[in-house]
């Protein structure tokens, strides 16, 4: 297999309670190539979900956590052995759906489940990474923000309070949209306030301008880490592409801006953009659309409405490119992420569930020569056929949500 | 569901802040079970507390008369005004004994998902304490969350130009703590909030 050493993380046991279609599961895993084979709807894709969801603490199938709950339970539990370097930690993740998660670090309750973050780091293939190429802005901030997450857990919390901010600021905005407009508002209160000079020019502005500073702030420091991440995947994702398909053209990443339609695009971290910098024009951005946004009661401006522009040559992947033009960049987009998470120390567990199916020949032969020396590789399909051999290693058979080791 | 009496208690206490469904029949079941003599001084303190708390006309705290104790206190310095949200954070700094000016409760905090803005604070009050120029250093000893900073921001951009001394409560290390423990946003602070050391 070509493996020296094992010098990143595997997956050594993985139990589920309650998740999804199972009541009980248990598996004892083992680092190289590992295979699910089931026909569909029996329950294989569940497996690597919950693993996927340990690692990033959200689905790949599902934007909320109800779903993963098994039908008539309160919550579900995920456990597992992760291995890295020899020493091993169990985490335990509680997933309560409509309330706050609960995590244990070897059972050790950590204050908050993000704090379990990062022990296990996965990238996970999957059929609706082709959202990622095709589907909206969203898909791809997703993605951005989940491997920023991996790399640096510390930008969750960041994450979750600029989330905060945004629904503090758009709340206002509403307020002000609804009582039609801001300066109509203020001119009252003023009226009302003769002689309380401070507080009476339109203390409804006063307070939009402090959550204009707030979601400066946070929003400077989310961009500033997006910015940085995709400059790094850049050359990532071209070299994948360009491995998975040498006749096409030339793949590239850029980072767009809401803050100024895309002028802040990657190129410029090279030329030593600052996170000031960046503030700088968020603030001037703010400023320019502040009459459309007290109007329409939401904020336009900020790292929420950036999106990572897929570029095939000269043209937009998203409306130009073939369909297998975009499966192969959703791939790479993957694999850039693998090699990112791998040059950071410590190869990542790689998880492809039901994608060489989808794979013409040539393309399945080259990821196949990509993810082979990996340190453990989970691989859902519902024939065993749809296994590259050279991926041939220990099989589970998925049926009817009862799981057997056959090899 | 139980007899129409006791639902009732059940329901009533399941409002209570931190009771859930469980909790709401354990007590129920407690009190049932009591010495009448103490439901009675129970029920009697929650009337009573309804009836006698007011909030004090200065500064907003819970008092037993129109001003509260502290208000009242003349060897309280009234040069000084710390600024709260809620009257349990008083009784938290009352109890470092390290502060001997007078309060100010604000009532919450500018949270416009919840629809409080600083109109439903009690901002203009601040403001009419502020007025006489007795005043010289305000503390703002909001809560350091998003809602506390941007309460205390907002208060200290409308005192700016009255020209006084406007401070906040510094957010760092736990006291006895190891610092390996600290989680990454409050040691981050505690950077930023670094002093020189003088020696």
């Amino acid at each position: 297999m070509g493996r020296a050493s094992l010098t990143g993380v595997h997956v050594a046991s993985l139990s589920l309670t309650d998740y999804r279609s199972y009541a009980g599961v248990d598996l004892m895993l083992e680092p190289g190539p590992t295979a699910f084979v089931g026909p569909n709807g029996q329950g294989k894709t569940n497996l690597v979900e919950a693993l996927g969801y340990l690692a990033t603490h959200s689905s790949h199938r599902v934007a909320t956590d109800a779903p993963l709950v098994r039908h008539g339970a309160q919550r579900a539990v995920i456990r597992s052995v992760v291995v890295k370097d020899d020493r091993r930690a169990l985490i335990e993740l509680e997933i309560n759906p409509g309330r706050a998660n609960r995590a244990r670090v070897n059972r050790s309750p950590v204050p908050r489940p993000r704090d379990a973050l990062g022990l296990l780091r996965t990238v996970l293939f999957a059929p609706e990474d082709l959202a990622l190429v095709k589907g909206d802005p969203s898909e791809r901030r997703r993605f951005v923000d989940e491997l920023l997450v991996a790399r640096a857990p510390r930008l969750a919390g960041v994450r979750a309070d600029y989330d905060r901010v945004l629904k503090q600021r758009n709340a206002l905005l509403r307020t002000i949209a609804a009582s039609g407009g801001g300066r109509r508002r203020g001119a009252r209160r003023q009226d009302e306030e003769a002689g309380f000079a401070a507080a009476g020019a339109g203390d409804v502005l006063a307070t939009l301008e402090i959550w204009d500073a707030h979601l400066v702030r946070h929003g400077a420091e989310l961009t500033a880490a997006r910015l940085e991440l995709v400059d790094a995947l850049r050359p990532m994702a071209a070299k994948a592409y360009a491995t998975l398909a040498p006749s096409s053209g030339l793949a590239d990443l850029d980072y767009r801006c809401s803050a100024d339609e895309g002028k802040l695009s990657t190129d410029i971290p090279q030329l030593g953009i600052t996170r000031e910098d960046i503030a700088e024009r968020l603030r001037a951005a703010l400023a320019e659309v502040r009459r459309t946004e007290l109007a329409r009661g939401v904020t336009l401006i900020g790292p929420h409405r950036d999106d990572l522009q897929l570029r095939l040559g000269e043209l937009p992947a998203r409306g130009y490119a073939s369909h297998g033009e975009s499966w192969s960049f959703a791939l790479a987009l993957r694999l850039a992420a693998y090699d990112l998470l791998r040059s950071d120390g410590g190869d990542p567990v790689l998880i492809l569930d039901d994608v060489f199916a989808e794979l013409d020949d040539q393309r399945r032969r080259r990821l196949t020569e990509i993810v082979a020396p990996a340190e453990q590789v989970l691989i859902t399909a519902a024939v065993a056929g749809d296994v590259p051999p050279e991926l041939a290693g220990a099989r589970f058979d998925v049926t009817e949500g009862t799981v057997t080791r056959v090899r | 569901m139980y007899e129409g009496v006791v639902q009732n208690l059940i329901d009533e206490l399941g409002l209570l802040p931190g009771v859930g469904p469980k909790s709401a029949q354990r007590i129920a079941f407690h009190v049932l079970a009591a010495d009448p003599a103490d439901v009675k001084r129970l029920a009697h303190a929650l009337l009573e507390v309804k009836e006698k708390v007011r909030f004090c006309r200065i500064c907003g705290n819970v008092a037993a008369e129109d001003e509260c104790r502290i208000c009242r206190d003349p060897r309280r310095d009234p040069q000084v005004i710390c600024v709260v949200e809620e009257s349990k954070d008083v009784v938290a700094i009352e109890k470092t004994r390290e502060f001997r000016g007078r309060y100010h409760v604000l009532g919450g905090a500018i949270s416009p998902i919840d629809g409080i803005g600083p109109d439903d604070l009690k901002i203009r009050e601040l403001m009419a304490r502020l007025a006489d120029g007795q005043v010289t250093e305000l503390i703002l000893a909001t809560d350091p969350n998003l809602e506390g900073e941007a309460t205390a921001t907002y208060l200290a951009r409308l005192v700016k130009p009255m020209g006084l001394k406007v401070t906040r409560l510094a957010s760092g290390l736990p006291v006895g703590g190891d610092l390996e423990y600290a989680d990454e946003v409050t040691l981050g602070r505690a950077f930023e909030g670094r002093r020189l050391l003088d020696v």
